[in-house]
């Protein structure tokens, strides 16, 4: 089987033809460099990425917080990864950094804020309840 | 009205590196105005990652990156007003400071003088209006720029069923972003023949979301009263003009438009800056300088880029270039050499170089017309080649640069034009030599 790809190292964008018997490459082709074939080889055994989003911020001076995966996952876990966080709301204040949830549609990679969302103070959940 | 030594105009990436390089450079007294309700400018949208790989040699997402910068202004206590708007650079009389009127909910109207100013206003996009397309005019027509916004900032899915007109960056990175939120994105038409954006959101945008990209296709016809329900798109021929025959209609509630990025240049026409007629950007020389004394600019309101990297270090070097004319006043020198942009080089930045004034090594950026392979970046002063560097691939899309050097400047003493232009690789043959 051929699989055709897109190198995304440089400019060039070469079209690189990855050959597979059965689970094992056989061959790269197309590629002008190493790093075409190196990139090549990833993408079609374990492709990955970083996925980037927004979570719902309760009691913040902006209403949504954006955030990342805090490392890449694999590719066809995106969408499952997008699912988990949809209904996710975290309270303010957030700040780079900040693990919003700890393991990402089981992927083990944790959902990290990146960005900052300061609190609102006259917001409800921020005002002293006088206790 | 209150004195500055240098206000900056725009807190964005542009303008929160201008201010750290000034102070660092020696200027106490500086005022950043930004309208926005925080400093980092579009960056607080651009919530995808690949940013400062350059600068940070990590990718951040946009926040984190202007993050970093933020901190540094507030670490060196630089001051800054927010919602504030801008609304005129004037001269004052008798003297080369600026008058820079501007308003907030706070302080109403009001008047800065400033000895030098730094014009970081950025772009916008290239809007409906500006794009003649025909059809109806209902609600569903988004710039990808305000349909980023509304889904980062805002948390609002402007629309369910999608088409993107322009493959710039920004309407890719949109297409996933809107795929992600759980809308379809139904096509991509780029009226050119090639994509304005980078190859990796090209793969990473559409390809891992199977969104079709249409290259030479443009949008003829927007069906919907109330609110958008059909797009009509076309092929389009050499002429850039639609073929007869070749029309597709999408039904979809939402269109998109990342048609290019135009410099917001109103106050900088205002104060008397010349603009280049290219970029809709200042010319500048090689300190970032306008035709203007003492007014600087830098970023995309001086040329648009792709890369947020190259903005701060520009923005540093005019920072640094308006510390210098702050403590030293106006060179006194006016020797200028002229960058002349030919065959294929559509214009370089800066547009002049001072060889008595400027630092040992210059970038000068630029962006080519059209897609060139197996060519090389010429660099002549005067008739004579100084350095011809291959490019396997260069396309509108990628900024180019060349570096040049004082020291081999000086070596010209009666040089009165450099031009850079783009020539194609000849294969060499067995036995010749150049």
């Amino acid at each position: 089987m051929k699989k055709e790809l897109t190198c995304i190292g440089c400019p060039l964008g070469c079209t690189v033809i990855v050959t597979l018997d059965g689970d094992t490459i056989s061959g790269v082709t197309g590629n002008t460099c190493p790093k075409g074939d190196a990139y090549a080889r990833k993408e079609v055994t374990n492709p990955t990425r970083i996925v980037t989003s927004t979570v719902r911020v309760s009691g913040g001076a902006a209403p949504m917080i954006n955030v990342k995966t805090a490392s890449d996952i694999p590719k066809g876990k995106i969408f499952d990864c997008i699912d988990a966080i949809r209904d996710l709301v975290v309270p303010a204040p957030v700040s780079i950094g900040d693990v919003l949830l700890a393991d990402a549609a089981g992927t083990g990679v944790a959902i990290v804020a990146a960005g900052n969302v300061a609190a609102q103070p006259d917001s409800p959940q921020n005002t002293a309840s006088g206790a | 009205m209150k004195n500055y030594d240098l206000v900056i105009i725009g807190g964005g990436p542009a303008g929160l590196a201008a201010a750290v390089s000034a102070r660092d450079h020696g200027i106490e007294s500086i005022l950043i105005l930004e309208r926005d309700r925080e400093l980092g400018g579009i960056l607080n949208q651009c919530i995808h990652n690949g940013f400062g790989l350059h600068t940070f040699k990590e990718e951040l997402t946009g926040p984190e990156y202007a993050d970093r910068f933020i901190r540094q202004v507030k670490d060196r206590a630089i001051e800054y007003k927010l919602h504030t708007m801008v609304m005129d650079i004037a001269r004052t009389d008798g003297s080369a400071d600026k008058r820079v009127t501007a308003m907030n909910r706070t302080d109403g109207m009001f008047e800065i003088r400033a000895k030098a100013v730094i014009l970081a206003m950025g772009c916008r996009e290239r809007a409906r209006g500006a794009l003649n397309i025909p059809g109806y005019r209902p609600a569903g027509i988004y710039s990808a720029g305000t349909a980023q916004r509304l889904v980062n900032m805002e948390g609002y899915l402007p629309g369910r069923e999608v088409v993107i007109l322009g493959s710039g960056d920004i309407g890719l990175i949109m297409a996933r972003r809107m795929t992600l939120e759980g809308a379809r994105v139904k096509v991509v038409a780029e009226l050119m023949p090639y994509s304005g954006g980078l190859k990796r959101n090209i793969v990473q945008c559409l390809n891992d979301f199977d969104i079709p990209l249409k290259l030479s296709h443009t949008v003829i016809d927007i069906e919907g009263k109330k609110r958008v329900e059909a797009v009509t798109i076309a092929e389009v021929g050499p002429d850039r003009r639609p073929v007869p025959g070749t029309e597709e209609r999408y039904t979809c509630d939402t269109l998109l438009l990342s048609c290019g990025l135009i410099p917001e240049n109103e106050l900088s026409q205002n104060a008397g800056v010349v603009l280049n007629p290219v970029t809709s950007g200042p010319v500048v020389n090689d300190g970032f300088e306008t035709n203007a004394e003492g007014v600087f600019a830098c970023g995309n309101v001086l040329h648009v880029h792709d890369l947020v990297d190259y903005v701060s270090e520009e923005a540093a070097s005019a920072g640094k270039s308006a510390a210098l004319y702050l403590q030293k006043g106006a060179a006194g020198d006016t020797k200028t050499i002229e960058i002349s942009p030919q065959n294929g080089v559509r214009y370089t930045v800066p547009c002049f170089i001072r060889p008595n004034q400027m630092e040992e090594n210059l970038t000068v950026r630029f962006r080519v017309g059209a897609v060139y392979r197996n060519s090389s970046i010429a660099t002549y002063f005067g008739d004579q080649l100084i350095s011809r560097r291959k490019r396997p691939v260069m396309a509108p899309g990628e900024m180019e640069q060349v570096t040049l050097t004082r020291s081999k400047l000086n070596e010209f003493p009666d040089l009165e034009r450099i031009t850079i232009r783009i020539e194609e690789n000849e294969e060499r043959k067995a036995g010749k030599t150049e």
